[in-house]
């Protein structure tokens, strides 16, 4: 009987094996990823050092703990060369194959990278899981200053928590304030003041031009002609999800893997979630919706066909100086964004349309309590579209 | 008996069962074995099985 294979075991492959194991214990399961396998969730890398928490204390569970939890043949250091989507034919790059009878691909996103010039430059950190993250902590512990190329979102999080630990921290952001993809002005301003206020060197409209290196530090240059010194240079511009596994066995991608509500892709049996997945046109790299998506594949998988229902879902952003909760308006809306700063501290933001509705919102500081009356104001993900 | 806290380990949410969690429905005051088993962390979706108990 053929198994079937789920690509990846990060939160998104695993949230699918256990939701499958959920409705079907019997099918073989094999589980292969390109790493050891660790079980971690990424949302913790993002305020361990506040937690006190060493980076090997992150991992909840080896491989094969999971491989005997899901009763999975774990397949780890294994890197996925090539799939003949016709047959569900796996290839890997020992040589090995391995035919499904479902696959799913859990196989994340890269991290966008600007190949910068400068000796430096191959020296600038990108983390975006456990390896990664704990590279980062070691080079953190011989330092003293650290930059962060990119105030977006993970940017904002690690610097919030790594000046917290004494950690001397400038994120160089080309927009005007930090998170000003997600942001209206009002919330990134308070953003900006309350990351400033712990501590950080938040500087803005800069975007970073060379890494070079002098001696044991780096240093990295703006186009401003600033140069900024660092230990330890940490990349964070966003991701770009993982497309050509899919794209090389001809399956339709776009923005990421193409998949409907089912999660299935356009091939048959082939389904996809997480970071590299674009689900009925949405791509949302975030833990709640990864895990909506589980809770409908794993039933699909087990042959009942189940949709992906997407609550409003605001995204979490773990800056402790402070907290935000935001659910962005879809690209290309036509509306206008209206803050207001509440008395009992925080701000307030809808966004409207043309008609009046609100399609998306952010809170800051105490203004998050108002999550649940906003969360009933704005449509779905999959109803809230341009 | 005194009121225990449970940690979402996918997100770090604590749910405290002297708050509840009143957004949703569950009053202050609910042990944990009776909020229901469909709730899910309101930060990250996680279902209860990604609870762990804090020791305290």
């Amino acid at each position: 009987m053929q198994p079937v294979v789920i690509v990846g075991t990060g939160h998104a492959g695993y949230a699918a094996a256990r939701e499958f194991r959920k409705h079907d214990n019997t099918t073989p399961l094999v589980m292969v990823t390109a790493d050891d396998g660790t079980s971690y969730t990424k949302p913790m890398l993002s305020n361990a050092m506040a937690r006190g928490k060493a980076a090997a204390e992150l991992a909840q569970a080896s491989a094969a703990e999971m491989g005997e939890q899901l009763g999975a043949r774990m397949i780890t250091h294994a890197r996925v060369t090539r799939i003949d989507a016709a047959d569900r034919r796996l290839h890997f790059s020992d040589g090995g194959e391995l035919q499904a009878a479902k696959i799913v691909l859990g196989i994340g996103a890269n991290q966008i990278d600007p190949h910068l010039p400068g000796e430096g430059a191959d020296d600038v950190l990108a983390v975006n899981d456990l390896d990664s993250y704990t590279q980062a902590r070691e080079a953190l512990e011989h330092a003293r200053r650290v930059v962060l190329i990119g105030g977006g979102l993970i940017g904002c999080e690690f610097a919030n928590d790594w000046v917290n630990a004494g950690y001397e921290v400038t994120i160089i952001e080309a927009l005007d304030y930090p998170m000003g993809r997600a942001l209206p002005p009002q919330a990134g301003a308070a953003l900006r003041s309350a990351l400033t206020g712990t501590g950080v060197n938040v500087v803005t409209g800069r975007r970073v031009t060379a890494v070079e290196r002098d001696g044991e530090r780096l240093v990295v240059v703006d186009d401003g002609g600033e140069r900024h010194p660092a230990e330890v240079a940490v990349r964070a511009l966003g991701l770009k999800p993982r497309t050509r596994l899919a794209e090389e066995a001809g399956i339709e991608v776009g923005h990421g893997i193409l998949t409907d509500r089912r999660l299935e892709t356009s091939a048959e049996g082939i389904y996809a979630l997480g970071d590299c997945a674009e689900v009925d046109g949405l791509v949302l790299p975030f833990v709640m919706p990864i895990s909506n998506a589980a809770r409908a594949l794993g039933p699909t998988l087990a042959g009942t066909e189940t949709e992906v229902h997407y609550p409003v879902m605001p995204v979490i952003v773990k800056t402790p100086s402070c907290p935000i909760q935001f659910y962005a308006p879809p690209a290309g809306v036509d509306g206008a964004w209206h803050e207001e700063e509440l008395d009992g501290g925080g701000i307030r933001g809808l966004f409207q349309d043309r008609d009046g509705q609100a399609r998306g919102f952010v809170l800051t500081g105490p203004a998050v309590a108002l999550k649940a009356e906003l969360v009933k104001q704005v449509p779905g993900w999959f109803d809230n579209r341009y | 008996m005194e009121y225990r806290k449970y940690m979402c380990i996918v997100c770090g949410y604590i749910y405290d069962e002297a708050q509840g969690a009143p957004d949703e429905g569950i009053p202050a005051g609910t042990r944990w074995e009776d909020v229901p088993v469909t709730w899910t962390c309101p930060d990250c979706g996680a279902s209860k099985e990604d609870f762990e108990m804090m020791e305290i």
